[in-house]
């Protein structure tokens, strides 16, 4: 398929020159997602940790919430922030829609469960080991949790990096919150389905190259630090 | 709260009620989990010194009258009273558990975590963490990380570990139970440098011969009661009851 060959060509051309439209939108995509991933994880690492700690009427209600909502498809959670924050929502004269903004709200809540969930269920683990040392030592449950979180640090890491594969990867989302307006809004993803049915395959191919490579690299990530945790740790 | 005025060594000091009050006072203590009652009406006065063994065979409530005693556990019913110190102050204490939990960090860091939680200042967390390593024989191994170890070596480390906290009272639940000929000797005269420290020893083991090398003082629980309780020469060379008599003869199996 020579079309295809060409278009292989051009991708590589527009990686290697660094082309400002492709680096743009990388950026974006990597700001976009790299802001959710933070957020879900200053709220996810402690509400994780916390739902593993204490008991209280309804627990049970919210970590089935949590854990279900890890498999949240992110057309829904974009539809949810978009009822939100359009005009005629309840947040909609703050004006967020078609910002990036607006795609950080809803990737932080495709992650957010994540990284609450997982951070939960490696925190319960710990803690049931850790529970009775830690008691001796008077230390309380709050008081026991900079050191649990502390504990599971490795494992944390790549649930955090299993929050980033799911941002960056998701295109529905973005999409509806975003618009994909070029320059404002577009990221890998979006931008990736647009100039495929545009025809426009040098970019896609592109895109699509870093979106993989960066996938790549933090599964890399991930494994890398799940090993040294074994080794390291025990 | 430790007293942060006194060198290291210092820190290892008798309660200040020396020789009157009883060390421990329990009253008609009982536990019950899921409709079982595990611990029957137990009551007991622990002299002010010496080390008091819990015998019995296993599922007697030994482990858990411990954990009662150290307050991991609330009693379902009874009342437990505590020797203080003139100050109105609790005893430290300290617990060392059948496996040692050992927390992902490197050796020396589970002890400084310790000696943090105790509210030790951190300049003074690391010389008293790398002083405990020292005594136990496991200053080399203080970067290592605490969970590769082998099991000998954790058990060693939470004996220092506890050692760092300079307990007033440490309690053991069945410290050896899991370790080989050479790693129990090292338990043993761990207990005996505790005691020799002032340390208040309270230990479970359904070890006969090892309860003969310790024991001060014996508690022996049978199916969640106090059986006998007796000093250890008495309970070893004329038990009272007929369950105490079988399991110092070694009929009564485990």
């Amino acid at each position: 398929m020579p079309e295809t060959d060409n278009a292989f060509q051009s991708a590589l051309t527009l990686l290697l020159s660094l082309d400002p439209m492709l680096v743009s939108i990388v950026t974006l995509s990597l700001q976009v997602s790299l802001a959710a991933v933070l957020i879900g994880a200053v709220i996810g690492l402690p509400l994780g940790a916390a739902l593993a700690l204490w008991r209280f009427p309804g627990r049970g209600l919210v970590v089935t919430l949590l854990n279900a909502f890890m498999g949240l498809p992110p057309v829904v959670a974009g539809l949810v922030i978009y009822l939100l924050l359009s005009r005629a929502g309840p947040l909609g004269n703050l004006g967020l829609l078609f910002t990036p903004t607006a795609m950080v709200i809803a990737q932080t809540l495709l992650v957010l469960p994540i990284i609450a969930a997982l951070t939960r269920d490696h925190i319960d683990t710990l803690w049931q080991e850790y529970r009775e040392q830690l008691s001796s030592f008077g230390i309380t449950r709050l008081g026991a949790m900079p050191g649990l979180l502390w504990d599971a640090r490795f494992t944390l890491m790549t649930v955090v990096l299993a929050g980033f594969g799911r941002a960056s990867a998701e295109v529905g989302a973005v999409l509806i919150v975003g618009g994909n307006i070029e320059g404002v809004t577009r990221v890998m993803t979006t931008a990736i389905a647009l100039e495929t049915s545009r025809g426009n395959l040098a970019l896609a191919l592109g895109l699509g190259l870093v979106l993989l490579g960066l996938v790549a690299l933090v599964n890399a990530a991930a494994y890398l630090i799940g090993e040294r945790a074994r080794r390291r740790l025990g | 709260m430790t007293d942060l005025s006194t060198p290291i060594d210092d820190r290892h000091r008798r309660p200040a009620h020396p020789a009157q009050a009883p060390l421990l006072r329990l009253e008609g203590l009982g536990f019950a989990h899921r409709g079982r009652t595990l611990l029957h009406d137990v009551s007991l006065t622990l002299p002010p010194r010496g080390r008091t063994l819990i015998l019995g065979p296993n599922g007697a409530g030994k482990s858990l009258l411990m954990r009662l005693a150290h307050g991991l556990l609330a009693p379902s019913s009874g009342r437990i009273h505590w020797q203080t110190h003139s100050s109105g102050r609790p005893l430290r204490q300290a617990m060392v558990f059948q496996r040692p939990v050992m927390l992902r960090r490197s050796a020396l860091a589970n002890l400084t975590y310790a000696l943090a939680a105790q509210r030790v200042p951190w300049r003074r967390r690391r010389g008293l963490a790398a002083a405990a390593l020292e005594r136990f024989g496991l200053g080399g191994l203080a970067d290592r990380p605490a969970r590769v170890l082998s099991g000998g070596e954790q058990q060693r480390l939470a004996l220092a570990r506890a050692w760092a906290l300079a307990p007033e009272v440490l309690f053991l639940d069945e410290p050896t139970s899991a370790l080989d000929p050479a790693s129990i000797r090292e338990v043993e005269a761990a207990v005996l440098a505790f005691h020799g420290q002032g340390t208040h020893v309270l230990m479970s083991t359904h070890d006969l011969n090892q309860a003969r090398r310790l024991a001060d003082d014996v508690v022996f629980l049978h199916e969640g009661r106090v059986v006998e309780h007796a000093p250890a020469e008495r309970f070893f060379a004329e038990p009272r009851t007929p369950l105490a008599r079988a399991f110092v003869s070694g009929e009564l199996i485990w």
